[in-house]
């Protein structure tokens, strides 16, 4: 067994085939295309389906209807094409279809740029489109989970009839690293709800239209329920040097790896500080936040946007303790040496 | 003699609809009715009402799904060609019906019916024209006839205001793909039967692989129409008729195109996906023993000198040799002409941020590149520099500095592209933090054109060569 080195757009297609996805759909956009590519290569040549569709509004679309057809399907994009598949995550998260979507962010609003920004993360964290619903979102910070996570995707999907998303950003996307694939194949089972075109599935129907007040509010408290289960069940999340912290940087994706090296050496001034990184942001880990918040002094929220997590932070631990908010936009990530700055003169002597 | 039986891919009774469940929504007068009929005759006449599946769309027919006893979707306005096309290429076997109104179809949805219908998806669309819409209230549609009054046209649609009727039979008919496409109209119980006709005709091409089909069928909106129904008939066939040609416009139907449509391969098993991955390949990893700084690189030149080549070789390198590495790019529009760099990690503790803003190696191609970062690299740092083409030497004191030509070499060796291959190779020898020969076994994996592998392995002989006369 042996790792390869590969791009984090690139382990995304190989967990997914490896976890199970017969079908992708795609539509090129930076800095995900490399997702296509290589789904455009693989997906065909181990007899899965790839297509490049007319836009992402159709890709979505597909993507609802070979999810339907009880297929483990998925596609991959960033920013403008988030923006356009909206209404396509609604409908998908009211007929209850499983099926994947990778968010490889770049710095917005509008085309903004190519570089890596965390400005997606309410939209894709609440769901995106209108009506009541959430999605599970996977945060990955390394080639490998961009891999892992894809891999398992499929699994939770299916499991809870879900749409995943897997919230990367223009770095982790572009980068490379060694990667141990999965030495296990997964695949989809039959569904009892979904379209085979045959006689078993004839009575199936999938749809997202209850004209019936009283059915849409039933179709809502299920959802809700399930909702539930998935805050009970999904929460995951990645610790370091957290048990004697006074001050805890929460981060995700690229930027917890900026605060994991800065870490280090913040410590070596003196200031006890640790990381928690979220690795699952819906659910988000509440529970374990509020514990932390009851041990120390203050959370440093470090992310590419304009404090959209901090918010959500400061909500789950109900301003219990003082929550920093470091932000960059536009592409910008900051050096470690920024951040080691910041820190201390924030943190220092206090 | 005409037999009054219901289909049986109708439901018996619209469990679906809620009260009401031995009729239609639908308004008296209304085409949806007559259509629904058709196709469920159809469905029944070609046998195939176990695999099929009906999209319905969003508009008056979205609840299509009541009554035909058959596979059923609902999709979002316009999309449903989307949506059928992923199922087909699910369920090669499917007979899949696309139900589309001139709002749905004609207008949100304009990309996805073109777009199917080039792809020459094997499905069948069945378009209802009726010039308005229906199910928000008799709005104006794409498909709405000049003069025509609707709750957006109070004055009657204009050709300044609005443009023209769209004629959809006519642009389907524009693109190549597509094996059929009719026009037929309910306006009288003989255009009926030729509506049956065609409808069968387009099911069966689905059936037989043929291809993309599309019927438009122009139907009346008595209610939005604002007449009575037999009035609707009538002004079906005076006003809209000679709008919109009852025709058929294409059959290929008997050309034998099939395998133009056939999109499945050959399916891999476990074993060879595992196999085709690499995951079950055995490796020989050279695990070192030896304790190695942190290596923060910065690979830099011009767009077109290898640099980032360069750098996914020396990461291959390091994976090859079981430590941590990471690789990033700075990709974007500086990458042609100007500088383009690489920051390479290689640790054996785990890497953080990918990022190297401060290098303790800087590989300088060209002068730009040392111009750019010389004053960020560590002290106690190395700057290798293509002394081929940078003529300045390094200000500082407190770093090691290595010059070297690699340009020249490459040049030597038969391809002066072949210059980063050399540097990497020389920075292998200098720093001692990888094996050369960990170099020549990735090498030839690395490169996606084989005809250069040979000659790059002779690169790395030449810089051992210049490395022993030179710099050892």
């Amino acid at each position: 067994m042996s790792k390869q080195l590969l791009k984090g757009n690139e382990a995304v297609a190989y967990g997914a085939i490896m976890g199970g996805a017969t079908h992708f759909f795609g539509y090129p956009i930076t800095p995900a295309s490399e997702i296509a590519h290589k789904a455009a290569e693989i997906f065909p040549a181990t007899g899965r389906f790839f297509m490049q569709a007319e836009s992402e509004v159709s890709v979505i679309n597909m993507l609802y209807g070979a999810a339907a057809a009880g297929a483990r399907s998925m596609t991959a994009s960033s920013g403008p094409g988030m923006s356009l598949m909206m209404e396509g995550f609604s409908y998908i998260a009211c007929a209850e279809l499983p099926c994947v979507v990778v968010d490889v962010q770049r710095a917005g609003p509008g085309l903004g740029n190519i570089w890596p920004e965390q400005g997606d993360y309410t939209t894709v964290v609440t769901g995106g489109g209108h009506g009541n619903y959430k999605c599970v979102v996977l945060a990955p910070n390394s080639c490998q989970e961009m891999c892992d996570f894809t891999y398992r995707a499929f699994e939770i999907a299916d499991k809870y009839r879900t749409l995943v998303f897997i919230l990367s950003d223009a770095y982790i996307g572009q980068m490379m690293e060694p990667v141990q694939l999965p030495t296990e194949m997964k695949h989809g089972e039959r569904k009892d709800w979904a379209l085979y075109a045959d006689k078993e599935s004839r009575n199936n129907l999938v749809t997202s239209i209850f004209m019936n007040q009283k059915i849409m509010n039933d179709v809502n408290l299920n959802l809700q329920k399930k909702y539930r289960k998935i805050e009970e069940e999904l929460v995951e999340y990645e610790e370091v040097d957290v048990e004697d912290a006074e001050y805890i940087f929460i981060a995700f994706g690229i930027t917890a790896r900026v605060c994991l090296t800065a870490l280090k050496k913040i410590r070596d001034t003196g200031i006890k500080i640790g990381l928690f990184r979220p690795q699952t942001l819906y659910p988000f880990p509440k529970k374990r936040l509020n514990e932390l918040a009851k041990k120390c002094k203050g959370f440093i929220v470090a992310e590419l946007n304009a404090g959209q997590m901090a918010d959500e932070v400061e909500l789950t631990i109900n301003c219990k303790i003082p929550v920093l908010r470091y932000n960059w936009f536009g592409g910008t990530v900051p050096s470690i040496e920024e951040v080691i700055e910041r820190t201390v003169a924030d943190l220092g002597g206090k | 003699m005409i037999k009054h039986t219901k289909s049986k891919s109708f439901y018996d009774t619209f469990e679906r609809k809620g009260p009401g469940q031995k009729v239609t929504h639908y308004c008296p007068g209304c085409g949806h009715g007559t259509i629904h009929k058709l196709i469920a005759q159809a469905l029944d006449e070609l046998d195939v009402q176990d695999r099929t599946i009906v999209c319905s769309p969003v508009g008056c027919s979205v609840f299509a799904y009541y009554y035909f006893d058959t596979g059923n979707i609902q999709c979002s306005h316009g999309r449903a060609p989307a949506v059928a096309t992923a199922m087909r290429r699910v369920h090669d076997d499917a007979i899949i019906i696309c139900y589309q109104g001139d709002g749905d179809l004609a207008g949100i949805g304009t990309t996805e019916i073109i777009h199917a219908a080039n792809r020459g998806e094997n499905l069948t669309v069945f378009f209802v024209n009726n010039a308005i819409y229906g199910m928000t209230g008799g709005q104006m549609a794409p498909t709405t006839l000049f003069g025509q009054k609707t709750m957006t046209t109070p004055t009657g649609r204009t050709m300044a205001q609005d443009g023209a009727p769209i004629g959809v039979a006519e642009i389907i008919n524009a693109i190549k793909s597509p094996v059929y496409v009719e026009r037929t109209s309910l306006g009288t119980p003989g255009k009926i039967q030729k509506t049956r006709k065609a409808i069968k005709q387009a099911l069966q091409n689905q059936v037989e692989k043929k291809g993309f089909s599309l019927v438009e069928i122009l139907a009346p909106c008595p209610i939005n129409w604002k007449m009575e129904p037999l009035q609707a008939r009538k002004w079906l066939q005076e006003h809209l008729e000679p709008v919109f040609p009852v025709k058929q416009f294409r059959d290929n139907s008997d050309e034998l195109i099939q395998a133009q449509f056939s999109t499945k391969l050959p399916w891999k098993s476990d074993e060879e996906v595992l196999d085709y991955f690499g995951v079950n390949k055995e490796q020989k990893q050279v695990k070192q023993e030896k304790e190695i700084e942190e290596q923060l690189v910065k690979f830099s030149g011009f767009g077109g000198q290898g640099v980032m080549l360069g750098g996914v070789l020396m990461a291959n390198c390091a994976t090859e040799e079981g430590l941590n590495a990471t690789w990033l790019p700075s990709y974007g529009p500086e990458m042609r002409g100007g500088t383009a760099n690489a920051s390479i990690i290689i640790s054996q503790d785990s890497i953080g941020s990918p990022v190297v803003d401060f290098p303790n190696v800087l590989i300088a191609m060209n002068g730009p590149s040392l111009d750019a970062f010389e004053e960020k690299v560590h002290a106690g740092g190395t700057i290798l520099v293509n002394s081929s083409i940078v003529s300045q030497k390094i200000s500082r004191s407190d770093v090691t500095a290595v010059y070297i030509p690699v340009s020249d070499l490459a040049s030597e060796v038969g391809m002066i592209a072949g210059a980063n291959i050399i540097m990497l190779a020389t920075y292998l020898l200098v720093s001692k933090i990888m094996d050369i020969n960990t170099l020549r076994k990735v090498l030839p994996e690395s490169i996606k054109k084989k005809q250069f592998v040979d000659i790059n392995m002779k690169m790395i002989d030449k810089a051992e060569e210049y490395f022993k006369e030179h710099l050892s």
